[in-house]
């Protein structure tokens, strides 16, 4: 039962119908997304988020290896818990945003796990280095959105992020835990 | 003591006598640590100090309940029979007080941490409770709040252990004496 709604998916076909395809979500909307993180430092975690972030999505569930997933953050957006960790995370030892502005992540798989649950894999890149990432999403339909929920655990020193004095793992944590949401509402028919 | 309900003892008992000073020691090396550390720049050492001194105002907290407890089932020597009165009342006002930083300063370092969105996890490993969401702005008025509780106390420990030097240096009596044992013998050695 990939394929939840019926009705809205042959209003669709019948206000549009150039393809007669179901819905495929691909206009991305930035509102209702959001990137947050949590990382532990003296095993203190502290919620993190990412304010300017934007996704390329165009997502029909019915065919998920054709669906295509892109996604940029601007790491200077960064809210890292307080005003100091802000002015350190952007710093050469960590994002270095003045060299790397943005982190990209660019999916090259999308299968279905069942349960509106997909696997999705592609290369993430952060900082100059590039290392495959794979994260299960969870999709949920309301009316003409998808949301697309996923957590994820990223190991900074895969990129180089907090290098120097803060390499160390002892006061901050090498894994971040990211959390992710993703909103995508399917075209309006042209 | 059973025998002596109506007279207070004549001295401390070892557990007041060690709590007094084992917190003394700790709230000194913290108030140190906390004065430095505020002012560095955002380091792992920092981040380590901040963990230790809030760990430190944990423990600091649980040793004053236990002191607390301590002092209300077990009454202290009295006062020196000669004392003025507005004496006993600015010692007795003293001591309230100084029971009362002693809670408020590690409450409000609590409460400032919470309000600024880190948590507080006892060695690293048991995390209390987040009294308050985050909120920047508080968590600055928190600060200002722990700095300001700080120093009175600061202030007050200066008049406590300054009035105990002028008990034993110019009055001569055993109030300071009573809570450093050593003092008292070597100065007159048959006290009780």
């Amino acid at each position: 039962m990939k394929f939840r709604l019926p009705g809205l998916a042959l209003a669709a076909i019948l206000t549009t119908a150039p393809a007669a395809h179901a819905l495929e979500f691909n206009q991305y909307q930035h509102g209702k997304s959001s990137l947050a993180f949590v990382y532990k430092q003296m095993n203190v975690p502290v919620d993190g988020q990412f304010k300017s972030f934007r996704a390329k999505i165009a997502f029909d569930p019915a065919k998920p290896a054709a669906a295509k997933a892109e996604f940029e953050i601007d790491l200077a957006s960064v809210d890292a818990g307080s005003k100091d960790a802000n002015d350190e995370v952007a710093g050469k030892s960590w994002f270095n945003t003045k060299a790397f502005p943005i982190a990209r992540f660019v999916a090259t798989s999308i299968k279905p796990l069942g349960n509106n649950r997909f696997e999705v894999a592609g290369k993430m890149s952060i900082k100059g280095k590039t290392q495959d990432l794979s994260t299960p999403v969870t999709v949920t339909q309301q009316g003409n959105s998808a949301t697309f929920d996923g957590s994820l655990v990223l190991k900074r020193a895969d990129y180089g992020i907090g290098d120097g004095v803060w390499a160390d793992f002892g006061t901050v944590a090498n894994e971040i835990q990211i959390k992710f949401r993703l909103v995508a509402s399917a075209a309006a028919a042209k | 003591m059973n025998s002596a309900i109506q007279r207070p003892p004549t001295g401390y008992t070892h557990t007041a006598i060690g709590l007094h000073w084992l917190i003394a020691l700790a709230i000194a090396g913290s108030f140190a640590l906390g004065l430095y550390m505020h002012e560095l720049p955002l380091s792992p050492q920092k981040l380590k100090l901040y963990s230790w001194h809030k760990w430190a105002g944990v423990t600091i907290f649980l040793f004053v309940l236990l002191r607390l407890t301590w002092r209300l089932t077990h009454r202290p020597p009295a006062l020196p029979a000669g004392m003025p009165g507005w004496q006993r009342s600015a010692a007795e006002a003293t001591h309230v007080l100084l029971y009362l930083l002693m809670f408020a300063v590690p409450l409000s370092g609590w409460l400032m941490s919470s309000a600024k969105g880190f948590q507080t996890v006892w060695f690293g490993v048991l995390p209390l409770p987040d009294l308050l969401q985050k909120d920047t702005d508080l968590g600055d008025l928190l600060q200002q709040m722990h700095m300001l509780l700080n120093f009175t106390m600061a202030g007050l420990v200066v008049a406590h252990a300054g009035a105990a030097l002028k008990h034993h240096f110019l009055d001569r009596d055993e109030v300071l004496a009573r809570m450093l044992p050593f003092l008292g013998k070597s100065k007159n050695g048959e006290r009780k």
